[in-house]
């Protein structure tokens, strides 16, 4: 409950990186009673003083019963027993213990931060290196500069390809129509020339062919068997 | 410094009513007081770290010495001596 009301943060400056904790706390002798006391009395009275006083403090509560001693003294002196036995024994496996489990918070606390550390160098490199890359943005569009004239001159010469097809089929269209006419300007003149001959021969003349021929062939039929 | 702002060992004994004087006795200025003392003795034997048996120890003391004293009239009763 205290210390929600305990003031943070009242001057201007605050530290950010908090101070360390003391490493040991302040010297305290027999476990009760503060070393300032020791050092306020030891001008006047030296080592021996502080007890000196505390024996004889002890001593008037005694006597005047300031301090009565009943059944409570007993059982003070037997619960003092043995805290002080038991602080002897094991108060150094505690304060092991309790170390340890602050050193693990410490280690924790410092792998965050190295981890985060870790994490920001390498996020650190990473940029240095896109930074670096950055410079190589002329050679990227040179590259790519060259793919496009290519793809342009594929596309030329795909197109040219079609031209001269196209103008080709024409040509050889024409050059196909010129040889059929002739063709069939041919075909029909030899069809015409044919008939007209057919048509010549009379009958009469027909007679005296076949008539020519069979003397012909008794001529050829004598000289054969006269051979 | 000014005196109202020492601490009680650095006020020299001629002025002491002075500094009493100064002091500041209304409920948030106890409260403040006895904030700062816990606070102190805190920082000095507590919230340190490796600290020992004083930090309590000194506090259980003074239970002790305290409850006693609130339950001296009744322990008055169970003297050994008539005459004191």
């Amino acid at each position: 409950v205290l210390h929600t009301t305990r003031p943070l943060h009242t001057t201007q400056q605050c530290l950010a990186p908090l101070p360390p904790l003391p490493e040991k706390g302040g010297e305290v002798r027999h476990g009760l009673i503060p070393e300032e006391f020791f050092q306020f009395l030891y001008p006047k009275t030296g080592v021996t003083g502080p007890y000196m006083l505390g024996t004889g403090l002890l001593l008037y509560f005694l006597s005047k019963e300031i301090y009565v001693i009943n059944h409570e003294t007993v059982a003070a002196a037997c619960i003092l027993t043995v805290i002080i036995y038991g602080v002897k024994k094991y108060g150094a496996d505690v304060a092991a213990f309790a170390d340890k489990l602050n050193e693990e918070k410490v280690a924790q606390a410092l792998a965050v931060k190295n981890g985060a550390i870790n994490d920001l160098e390498t996020a650190i490199e990473q940029e240095k290196k896109e930074q670096w890359r950055v410079e190589g943005r002329s050679y990227l569009f040179d590259a790519k500069r060259n793919n496009i004239a290519m793809l342009l001159e594929t596309n030329y010469r795909e197109r040219l390809l079609t031209v001269y097809n196209e103008v080709k089929k024409r040509l050889d269209y024409q050059v196909a129509m010129q040889n059929l006419k002739r063709q069939k300007e041919h075909d029909h003149m030899i069809q015409w020339v044919e008939k007209s001959v057919v048509q010549s021969i009379t009958p009469q003349q027909q007679k005296d062919s076949i008539a020519k021929c069979i003397l012909d062939l008794k001529a050829l039929s004598k000289s054969a068997q006269a051979a | 410094g000014p005196l109202s702002e020492r601490h009680l060992m650095d006020v020299r004994l001629g002025e002491l009513p002075a500094w009493l004087a100064a002091c500041d006795f209304s409920p948030q200025g106890l409260l403040g007081g006895v904030q700062k003392a816990w606070n102190s003795y805190y920082d000095k034997y507590i919230n340190v770290k490796r600290g020992g048996p004083a930090g309590i120890s000194m506090l259980l003391a003074g239970y002790c010495l305290l409850s006693y004293g609130w339950n001296y009239q009744h322990i008055k009763c169970h003297r050994w001596r008539k005459y004191h």
